[in-house]
């Protein structure tokens, strides 16, 4: 190679030159690697404030009856255990619904459709719903479920969740089967067995810490999600554990009470965005041990 | 011979013990992968059905209409895809560099024992709930903007010529410029684990010979772990994009939610996300309202699936093997 590719930098015969290149080099370098650092202790600057805020503010107003007492109109010491209840119920009936729906997509994707074109469709519009805003998800079901049936209810909710549910444990179940090696379903395949049984028993099995996983991080994402549950199960400011009826959930409530003028609701929007933002840490911390005991 | 054969023939009649077992698996896996293609092709016509009302109402011109008048029946697009427009391109502004940074530090300088624990960090950031950034931002980063912030601003780059305009106003602490940069903060996480995961997808042995000719860390950023993750780190910035065209507890707390465009930045405005959210109690079952409501619902699926589709066909060769 001739020196001229080599282009500006070519290394100088002049001491000088060189040396003066050289600093000049070692600057840039010194400065970007600055820069790397200082952005990434802006992020974690940010992560420390949102935490501090969080605990200040939220044990502040962190007392027993928030979670003894409903929701009360301001001024009359309520607290937030219907929308805690109705955060849970939803939560879980939404991940019951999705779970099974996305395991079987996850399991397609990776047991039967590779290469297959379906398959690639399916791979694409479940990362696209994976990342699409959540708020059409609740504009989706206000149309489909709420208008139809005459009213805002807990069970919208639950299928609003369970649509952000399926995306995720989607790709974290493809991922987790596709790392399994060849060898152990032929293994199962060549004892006789049929290719559920392969699948049930030995490759669920065998990815069970992936799968798990990706279900903690999808109840994680759902937990806190707001904007679907306004357009569907609403918010409730009785206690209510029918289905049937509009529910109250905790996101709903912190954001109705969030923007509210009474100093009490404020308070107790920050105990809840406390104890849901613990929750979902906890969950995803939780998620990621788990990842790596099983790896 | 002959009877090889015929045992051969009725071999298939035999039932293997699995077979009903199979078919009935494999079904229901193609039912549940055929369901999800149902749903997003339910997703965008419902919310076109929705949203026809409005759409023949007001025509084309509902996408470009400024109005939104609720009192006179008449809406508009304009205000609300121009402010998610400008709040997510401002917060990619933002973020970009600082999540290349964060990437760069994790992937070639961070010593070994603190990567996981600040990429962890890093992580955990993208899993706090949107709502939370909303109270964080109106209660904690509003008042600061309002206060040292924005006046500094106003009274130094407002003063300049042509840019000045952009940075002019009350500085109320709230509108376009802080729902952009809760945004930038909310999608820095997203972005910076895209880039560091394609950052470590480029094989050592370029690196290293890279290394072995005398470049720095940042010539082998620059020269040799950037080109060839370019698709790649494009297609991140775009799912970052995707995710901000569509936040809405986070923008909807400190957007300012004003009917208007604002010359200035500083100013209040609205995302799509944000109007939907904030007008939906006002907006009765089958009125025109809702139905545009519904309409501008469909536009922000159209876009947020432009930019999504766009970016998993960036990023599919290098994340998935």
């Amino acid at each position: 190679m001739s020196a001229t590719t080599i282009g500006s930098q070519a290394p100088s015969k002049n001491l000088q030159v060189a040396a003066a290149l050289g600093r000049s080099r070692k600057r840039a370098d010194a400065t970007v690697r600055l820069l790397g650092l200082i952005a990434t202790l802006i992020g974690l600057f940010f992560l420390a404030s949102i935490l501090f805020t969080l605990f200040y503010r939220g044990f502040a107003a962190l007392n027993g009856t928030v979670f003894t007492e409903v929701t009360k109109p301001p001024g009359s010491n309520g607290g937030l255990l219907n929308p805690i209840v109705g955060s849970l119920i939803q939560t879980f009936l939404g991940t019951a619904i999705g779970t099974p729906i996305g395991l079987l997509v996850g399991t397609y994707l990776a047991e039967y459709a590779q290469g297959s074109r379906l398959g690639g469709l399916v791979r694409f519009v479940s990362d696209i719903l994976l990342s699409a805003p959540s708020i059409l998800i609740g504009l989706f079901v206000y149309s489909a479920l709420v208008v139809p049936f005459g009213g805002f209810s807990g069970w919208a909710g639950c299928v609003a969740l369970a649509i952000l549910v399926i995306p995720i444990v989607v790709r974290t179940t493809e991922d987790m089967l596709s790392l399994l090696p060849n060898t152990l379903r032929e293994s199962v395949i060549a004892l006789g067995a049929p290719k559920w049984k392969m699948i049930v028993t030995v490759c669920w099995r065998a990815a069970i810490s992936g799968i798990v996983t990706g279900i903690l991080l999808a109840i994680a994402r759902v937990a806190g999600e707001t904007a679907p549950l306004l357009f569907t199960s609403l918010g409730n400011l009785n206690w209510s554990v029918n289905l049937s009826q509009p529910m109250s959930s905790l996101p709903v409530t912190i954001y109705n009470y969030a923007g509210s003028a009474f100093q009490d609701w404020i308070a107790l929007a920050w105990a809840g965005a406390l104890i849901i933002t613990l929750g979902v840490l906890g969950l995803n911390i939780v998620a990621r041990g788990l990842l790596r005991g099983g790896k | 011979m002959s009877q090889a054969t015929a045992t051969l023939a009725a071999a298939p009649a035999r039932q293997s013990p699995g077979s009903t077992g199979d078919a009935v698996f494999a079904f229901a896996c193609r039912a549940a992968g055929v369901l999800v293609l149902v749903l997003l092709g339910a997703i965008i016509v419902s919310l076109f059905i929705g949203g026809w009302q409005a759409f023949s109402a007001f025509g084309a011109g509902f996408l470009t209409s400024t109005d939104w008048d609720p009192v006179q029946e008449v809406f508009g697009a304009g205000v609300s895809v121009y402010g998610t427009i400008v709040t997510a391109v401002l917060a990619m502004l933002v973020a970009v560099p600082f999540a290349f940074g964060i990437a760069f530090w994790l992937t070639e300088l961070a010593p070994d024992w603190l990567r996981r624990p600040v990429g962890t960090a890093i992580e955990l950031l993208a899993a706090v709930p949107s709502i939370i950034y909303g109270m964080w931002g109106f209660f904690i980063i509003a008042p600061v903007m309002a206060d040292p912030i924005q006046p500094f601003i106003i009274d130094t780059i407002g003063e300049l010529p042509y840019i000045g305009a952009l940075f002019q106003g009350p500085p109320f602490g709230t509108g376009l410029f802080t729902a952009a940069l809760i945004l930038a903060i909310m999608v820095l996480p997203f972005i910076a684990a895209v880039m560091r995961d394609v950052f470590l997808t480029v094989p050592p042995v370029y690196k290293e010979s890279a290394y072995g000719l005398g470049c720095t860390t940042w010539e082998v950023m620059k020269g040799v772990v950037i080109p060839y993750t370019r698709v790649s780190v494009v297609g991140g910035i775009m799912l970052g994009l995707g995710r901000a065209l569509g936040e809405t507890m986070a923008v909807t707390f400190v957007i300012g939610n004003a009917n208007r465009i604002s010359t200035s930045l500083f100013g209040g405005g609205n995302t799509i996300a944000s109007v939907v959210a904030l007008e939906f109690p006002e907006a009765g079952a089958g009125s025109l309202k809702l139905s545009s409501l519904l309409a501008l619902g469909f536009i922000l699926f159209v876009l947020s699936f432009i930019v999504l589709a766009a970016s998993r066909f960036m990023l599919r060769s290098r994340l998935k093997g």
